[in-house]
């Protein structure tokens, strides 16, 4: 019983309700926001700091006990994910006191972002599943909200689709749910581990398993249900496209481990093997998408579709290297999708297009930002020393020790074209002939760059430092492959 | 009465299914709309219909509805209607802005 673990959660919730009475204050929501979000890393960083040395943390709200209330939990997995995506949206923050504009700023952006963290923050941290369903729509809410927000034509069109994919994604969470209960008669998720294993997993478990992996893999963007993402993330201003792609895929990815890690274990014959395979499709899809398109942000967009199968990859694989691998690849993505996602946002501010073929020379009046570009695209595709190497390597490693050699070489050699593919950015966008001179540029990139640097530098340090890291990975991978400790942890009598 | 329940849940998913597929934007959102009313029929047959009395008469009742379903339903209700409000006025300021509810001429290409 800790009631700490609620306050990452209620931090933006309380403040995102504040900046709504200050909607024409600009400068007063920016203070705001940003001093919110700072706390807000600091608070988490020490909820990790909690989880590592008392271990698992939980809230029952309302004092009910489980499995018959709510109850909050901070396991390592989810503390390191909640600090991870609240360093995000604070570097989004300031790249958005830059670039998103007046028109948007006094028209509630701030507090929908606040709200977006409130519910990515929440979905990390609960141990019950209808409750899960909730904050997901709290997120997803405040992502409806952010897509649309601006109306311009295509963002009107774009998010038509997102919200009825979502909504169908919904309806189905609630079916599957019921289900769920019908069988079972429990929510929460500790309770219904030791529920299903009590039961052994029969195959109406499995399936409801299998409707689970649907709707989840609807939000995380797998195979082959990623057909809505490169639409409706293009629509938006790019700080808006690097918050979704760096926080909203990565719930649908976190729910896909935590239920088949702790929920639904007892069949990884059928169900992580299914896992493994659509993962690998994903891979493949991502792959052909990022290489065929010569626009750059629909270039990123698929290598999000490629992370997600990389990451699935290794949960399937369910042994330690695979799932410590995926949690040090989740983490990394989270970083350099969003600091990618800011460049490529920094490079439309200068050239004012996204399309490849019309821009080019970039670097000689921007040396930094092609280097930070260079650095992120390396990394991105797991050069080491950065970041991307060890949890790609701890991931191919499971698939070798697992004997799936021919899907670990698909994750290796995806890593070589998805290097191709945003190399094909830095070869075409800041080498070779200049196209604007240094009075022909859109914009500027003041204040654009400092957020992505903050970004970046602690995703190399991430890199370089990974054996300081590694413990709270350890930890996290531990309560991962042993659903007892979690179990033990929630229903303690 | 569950057998029955689970036809009257079928039938709306098929119609939320068919008007789903239609080229109007207005049916879509009905569609959804029945989408989510089968959902939480569902819920409520999953919970057991018939059990007994309402739920939580005294601490010694012998029988009683399990109240755990209709907290659930009452949640997703104010979701979904919060959804389909937001989705209405989407609906309505892109007919607005685009001059169309035709889902075809709402198609997408790499040109914007």
């Amino acid at each position: 019983m800790n009631n700490f673990i609620i306050l990452p959660i209620l931090l933006p919730l309380l403040t995102g309700i504040l900046l709504i009475f200050f909607n024409k204050q600009i400068s007063v929501q920016k203070w705001i926001s940003g001093l919110a979000s700072f706390i807000g890393i600091i608070i988490t960083a020490y909820l990790v700091q909690l989880v590592h040395t008392n271990g698992i943390q939980t809230l029952e709200v309302g004092s009910w006990k489980p499995p018959f209330g709510i109850v909050l939990v901070a396991d390592m997995y989810s503390s390191l994910l909640v600090l991870t995506t609240n360093l995000i949206v604070f570097v989004c923050l300031l790249f958005a006191y830059r670039s998103i504009g007046i028109e948007r700023e006094k028209y509630f952006f701030y507090p929908g972002v606040m709200f977006l963290l409130t519910g990515v923050t929440g979905a990390f941290l609960t141990g019950d599943i209808f409750n899960l369903f909730v904050f997901f729509e709290v997120m997803l809410m405040a992502s409806y909200f952010l897509i649309v927000h601006g109306n311009t034509k295509i963002q009107l069109r774009e998010s038509i689709k997102y919200i009825l994919v979502n909504v169908i994604s919904s309806a189905l969470f609630v079916i599957s749910v019921a289900f769920l209960y019908a069988v079972t008669g429990t929510l929460n998720m500790a309770d219904l581990s030791v529920r299903v294993a009590e039961l052994g997993q029969p195959a109406i478990i499995t399936v409801i398993a299998i409707l689970f992996l649907i709707v989840f893999g609807l939000k995380g963007a797998i195979f082959p249900l990623f057909f809505w993402l490169p639409g409706s993330y293009q629509a938006p201003p790019s700080v808006v496209t690097a918050m979704f792609g760096a926080l909203l895929t990565k719930v649908g990815v976190y729910s896909i481990t935590r239920v088949f890690t702790l929920i639904f274990i007892h069949d990884p014959s059928f169900t992580h093997e299914i896992i493994a395979w659509l993962a690998t499709l994903t891979i493949i899809f991502g792959v052909i998408g990022a290489i065929a398109y010569w626009d750059i942000s629909k270039i990123i967009i698929y290598n999000i579709i490629t992370a997600v199968g990389v990451i699935l990859f290794g949960v399937s694989m369910f042994n330690t290297a695979g799932i410590e691998g995926s949690i040090y690849y989740l983490i990394h993505d989270m970083m350099i999708k969003g600091a990618l996602f800011l460049l490529v946002g920094a490079i439309i501010v200068i050239t004012g297009t996204s399309h490849l073929k019309q821009m080019g020379g970039l670097i000689k009046n921007h040396p930094l930002l092609g280097w930070m570009f260079f650095v992120a695209a390396l990394a991105l595709g797991g050069i080491p020393p950065l970041s991307g190497f060890i949890g790609k390597l701890k991931i191919v490693q499971a698939g070798f020790e697992n004997g799936d050699y021919v899907m670990a070489m698909i994750v290796l050699l995806s890593s070589l074209l998805v290097l191709y593919s945003v190399m094909k950015i830095f070869m075409n966008g800041f080498w070779g002939e200049q196209v604007l001179t240094k009075d022909q540029e859109k914009g500027s990139t003041k204040g654009l760059l400092l957020p992505i640097a903050i970004l970046l530098a602690t995703s190399i340090l991430y890199g370089f430092f990974i054996e300081m890291v590694s413990p709270y990975v350890v930890q996290a991978a531990e309560t991962l492959l042993d659903p007892s400790i979690y179990i033990e942890a929630v229903l303690k009598e | 009465m569950e057998i029955l329940m689970s036809i009257v849940v079928g039938i709306l998913f098929s119609a939320a299914t068919y008007l789903m597929l239609s080229r109007s934007l207005l049916r879509i959102i009905i569609g959804t709309g029945l989408l989510s009313h089968g959902a939480h029929l569902l819920i409520l047959t999953m919970g057991g219909l018939k059990r007994g009395t309402v739920p939580l008469l005294s601490e010694y009742a012998d029988s009683f509805v399990d109240p755990l379903p209709q907290a659930l339903i009452l949640t997703a209700i104010v979701i979904s209607f919060g959804v389909t409000s937001f989705f209405l006025v989407l609906a309505y300021r892109s007919y607005q802005e685009l001059g169309t509810d035709d889902m075809e001429q709402l198609r997408g290409n790499d040109q914007q």
